[in-house]
């Protein structure tokens, strides 16, 4: 088991530090100053943590290559936990970084949570902060002038039937406790996530994002897609249910990989009878010797810190060769089921999954695959009988029949139903020798960060039911 | 807020057509415990305002989490400057009749308040709810939690409108998972977060909350030795707690016009439906009739106005059969042609609203449950969502439910466990053969329905009662 790193110092600033505004700074001050105000307020044998999530954000609609909507977002809060004789509680409140505005608050949310601490039970898993680790890594975009985004972005493709979302700005996450753990993560960034379509409902879908804006590579990625366009100007052709030979591109391998990245390589959803991979971790099933998942904090996408100030180690292999010889284990399961904790936040859940690329050249995919199918996206994937890994969902856009190494038509969409212990099993024939940075594009609640580095599968006898 | 947010609405200085503000003031209490041990304690307050400004018929929004007029006067400014840049590629013209002048008040009819019981209290119910969930040691990990949510909503405009509206929320969630050997099952309270409803604290200590939670920790232990679904074509009989699902993706989603009209289709999908279909297309068996209804005081998406301003009505989606109307505001039915509902909406205020399909409900027909049963030779009965997918067009579904019973000569015979069915929809609403009458009808609702770019999760309510479809296809879990 891989342990958290102790007490490490992590500074990093890119070059284009200036370019972050300066409200930036000033929310960093608002929230040290709010740090300091709730911590010299802290009684005896109580404990405290905050954290922060802040972000102004720039979001514009599309429709038909036209603006649907359009518009910015400031919004921010902070995590207050009190914690004290076994007992916990969290307030969660507005943070504007002005004191002024953040102060009453946040006192009042210290008042509520020591009015109701009392009235709770103990809580014998409660985790206390103990460490010393502190980290600031700041990362300094250079995006479109907001002014420029609609023009620049419908320049290209004002003739096509455009649709997405242009999502960009600032990121902020921030934690500090009593014990003088304190950490600060900035990011500036953008996403385009699209879909060009036919008039017959066919799309080519893709997603450009970075923390820089380059008008020449946004202007290559459409004309790209432009092209696999004109591979769907064929009638679809309908395929009977049954089992096929599958090319799963990245984007298609990170939705289907990405349902074990949630809980499912947690300790407490393993211990607790609830994880798809219970299998594989009584050693009853096992996944092919080519399937290589960890968490890889090395790129810098994602805060390496958690809830409780912890910095997770760089990485942490999950599942090797087939086999998981990692849990993910936050310091309350470390607890409750005796293991040693590795950094994982709350939820158990990977922030920087990564799939190990295998041997396969790009340019041999469709001779590898053969006859079969070539799916770039799925949708809506969800557990059909979970303790035996079992997944459903549907194919979804730029999918195609393919006969003898060559594309013959796209497809009408199918519904498939298999377990994961056969796809990343037995059925594994072969992975991508490169890997694909899939960006998390949610905007649930607020932007995400991070994201999937995975290859393209090729995988023998997918079961396709509908 | 409303006088604060009156007086900025009247110092906001911008040459634009319209501006309407909406203010929203959130508190969400979530209080869970797992194993009869305290898991979270935590309150959340939101609060903050989206500036909506209208400019050479384009609308762009700025939304704050400050209430300081300077922020708003930012945030007014950012909507501005963002509508003026997107007038000149805007999708439709939108107009102050998309806007229209309202004033009025909504609150949602309560019996208890959240305060009737005090967080001590609350644990103390949920321990006790955990502990007789576990009604044997095969019972291995119980839930029980209980969220509340009071939205204070203001609403006002450079054209007059001034709305105020107060939503109190309630959803509760209890689960027993029971385990023997390799095999595991869970059985819940009608679904994760399906006791969703509007109301006070009258919906966590209901009169049947102690049956109903021993129930689940019986039939979770039943589900162990339980025979496996059948994989076969035949009658399926569905619950209310999953007909839930059934209206939701596979008549909600596909009769929002924004899917039909393309918003959504990098996202959540289109439709199989078309604008020509409204007024035409027999969706169902004649036996389906639909409801938008946002005006049941219990339901869990009820309102008294769309943010919009819109007043919320009753109206027939599905009439007979047959598709009438849709799921769009007042933009949606300019830009498609088509009659449809007050149903703009959005999570918070720091989204812009869009077309949400709010209460959306099946009519009851004239069957008993025991009539309906008693009709079906070979079938089976399922109750209650596990798992559940549909493509982005609404065409090819596939649910799953936690618990079955075998329906052999009219009679309920054996548990099932890992009961699924998968089918289209226009087919599967044409085999609807027996609706349940006002007896088997039941309302649940849930808070987490996901759609639109930015992403926004809302409150949806689907009243529904036992139904039953001839010919689908069933069956049951493993490899």
């Amino acid at each position: 088991m891989s342990s958290p790193h102790q007490n490490p110092s992590v500074t990093r600033e890119n070059s284009n530090f200036d370019a972050l505004d300066a409200h930036l700074s000033e929310l960093e001050a608002g929230f040290q100053q709010l740090v300091e105000a709730l911590l010299s307020d802290r009684r005896s044998e109580e404990h405290l943590t905050l954290e922060l999530s802040s972000e102004q954000s720039q979001f514009v609609r599309f429709n038909h290559a036209k603006v649907r909507q359009a518009g910015h977002i400031t919004d921010g809060w902070v995590t207050l936990r009190l914690m004290k004789d076994e007992r916990h509680s969290l307030r969660e409140f507005p943070f504007a970084g002005e004191w002024a505005i953040d102060a009453p608050h946040a006192t009042a949310a210290l008042a509520d949570l020591r009015q109701e601490l009392p009235q709770l039970s103990p809580d014998p898993y409660l985790v206390l902060p103990s460490g010393t680790n502190t980290s600031r890594e700041v990362y300094g975009g250079d995006l479109l002038d907001p002014e420029l985004v609609i023009p620049t972005v419908l320049s290209q493709v004002d003739t096509l039937d455009f649709n997405g979302l242009y999502a960009a700005g600032s990121q902020i996450r921030a934690y500090a406790d009593d014990c003088g753990q304190h950490h600060w993560f900035a990011t500036r960034s953008f996403s385009l996530d699209y879909s060009l379509f036919t008039p017959t409902g066919q799309a080519v879908k893709s997603t450009l994002a970075s923390d820089r804006w380059h008008t020449a590579t946004y202007n290559h990625h459409i004309h790209q897609a432009k092209t696999q366009l004109q591979q769907l100007d064929h009638p679809p052709k309908q395929l009977a249910r049954g089992h096929y030979r599958t090319f799963f591109a990245p984007t298609a391998a990170a939705e289907l990989v990405g349902m074990l990245c949630w809980d499912e390589v947690g300790e407490a959803a393993l211990q607790q009878g609830e994880s798809a991979l219970m299998l594989l971790h009584r050693h009853e099933k096992r996944l092919s010797p080519a399937f290589t998942l960890r968490e890889n904090f090395q790129r810098g996408l994602v805060p390496r810190f958690n809830h409780l100030g912890e910095i997770a180690a760089p990485e942490i292999p999950v599942i090797a060769a087939g086999q998981l010889i990692n849990t993910l284990v936050n310091n309350r399961s470390a607890r409750e089921y005796h293991q040693v904790a590795n950094g994982a936040d709350s939820s158990e859940t990977m922030r920087a999954p990564e799939i190990s690329p295998g041997t396969l050249p790009p340019d041999r995919i469709l001779a590898a695959l053969g006859t079969g199918l070539y799916v770039s996206n799925l949708h809506y994937l969800g557990w059909s009988d979970r303790p035996t890994g079992r997944i459903t969902g549907m194919t979804r856009y730029a999918c195609f029949w393919v006969e003898d190494g060559a594309i013959v038509a796209p497809i009408e969409n199918l519904r498939f139903d298999e377990s994961l212990y056969h796809f990343l099993g037995e059925n594994l024939i072969a992975l991508t020798n490169e890997q694909e940075f899939i960006p998390d594009i949610s905007t649930y609640s607020s932007r995400k960060t991070g994201g999937i580095w995975v290859p393209g599968l090729l995988v023998e006898d997918f079961t396709y039911t509908l | 807020m409303l006088d604060e947010l009156s007086k900025i609405l009247a110092t906001l200085d911008l040459p634009a057509d319209w501006i309407g503000l909406r203010g929203v003031r959130e508190v969400t209490m979530t209080r869970s415990v797992r194993d009869s041990l305290p898991e979270q304690n935590s309150q959340s307050l939101t609060q903050g305002v989206m500036v909506e400004v209208l400019v050479n018929g384009q609308l762009g929004y700025g939304a704050t989490n400050s209430l300081q007029p300077a922020h708003l006067q930012r945030a007014a400014e950012q909507a501005y400057r963002s509508a003026i840049v997107a007038s000149h590629h805007a999708s439709h013209h939108v107009t102050l009749a998309d806007r229209p002048k309202v004033v009025g008040q909504y609150t949602s009819p309560f019996l208890k308040p959240f305060t009737a019981l005090t967080p001590g209290e609350i644990n103390e119910v949920l321990v006790k709810i955990c502990q007789t969930l576990k009604v044997s040691d095969q019972i291995v990990k119980t839930n029980a939690m209980v969220t509340t949510t009071e939205t204070e909503s203001w609403f006002l405009s450079s054209n007059g409108s001034e709305v105020y509206q107060k939503i109190l929320r309630l959803a509760t969630d209890y689960t027993a998972t029971a385990q023997e050997g390799t095999r595991t099952q869970q059985r819940s309270d009608n679904g994760w977060l399906a006791r969703s409803y509007q109301g006070g604290m009258e919906h966590f200590l209901s009169s049947d909350l102690w049956d109903r939670v021993k129930r689940i920790g019986e039939q979770a232990v039943q589900l162990l030795s339980a025979e496996d679904c059948p994989t076969t074509n035949t009658n399926l009989v569905l619950a209310p707690d999953q007909m839930l699902l059934q209206l939701h993706e596979s008549v909600g989603h596909p009769l929002e016009l924004d899917r039909i009209l393309g918003d959504e289709r990098n996202y959540a999908g289109g439709s199989f439906v078309k604008l020509s279909d409204f007024g035409h297309l027999a969706y169902g068996s004649p036996l389906m009739n639909i409801t938008f209804d946002p005006t049941l005081p219990e339901e869990y998406a009820s309102y008294g106005f769309d943010d919009t301003g819109v007043p919320a009505t009753r109206e027939y989606l599905i009439k007979d059969g047959q598709l009438v109307r849709g799921l769009g505001g007042l933009e949606s039915q300019t830009r498609s042609g088509v009659p449809g509902v007050a149903c703009v909406r959005a999570c918070s205020w720091n989204r812009p609203p869009i077309d949400r399909m709010a209460n959306l409900n099946l009519e009851p027909g004239t069957s008993t449950l025991e009539e309906i049963i008693a009709a079906v030779e070979q079938g089976v009965y399922m109750h209650t969502t596990r798992s559940w997918s549909i493509d982005d067009q609404r065409h090819k579904f596939q649910f799953g439910c936690e618990y079955a019973q075998l329906i052999e000569n009219g009679t309920l015979t054996k548990i099932l466990r890992n009961p699924n069915y998968r089918a289209t929809t226009l087919e599967f609403w044409h085999n609807l053969v027996q609706v349940g009458d006002r007896s088997t009808w039941q309302l649940f609702g849930s808070p987490v329905c996901g759609k639109g770019e930015p992403n926004q999760i809302m409150s949806v309510g689907h009243g529904s009662p036992v139904c039953a479809f001839a010919n689908v296809e069933i069956f049951g879990g493993g490899n």
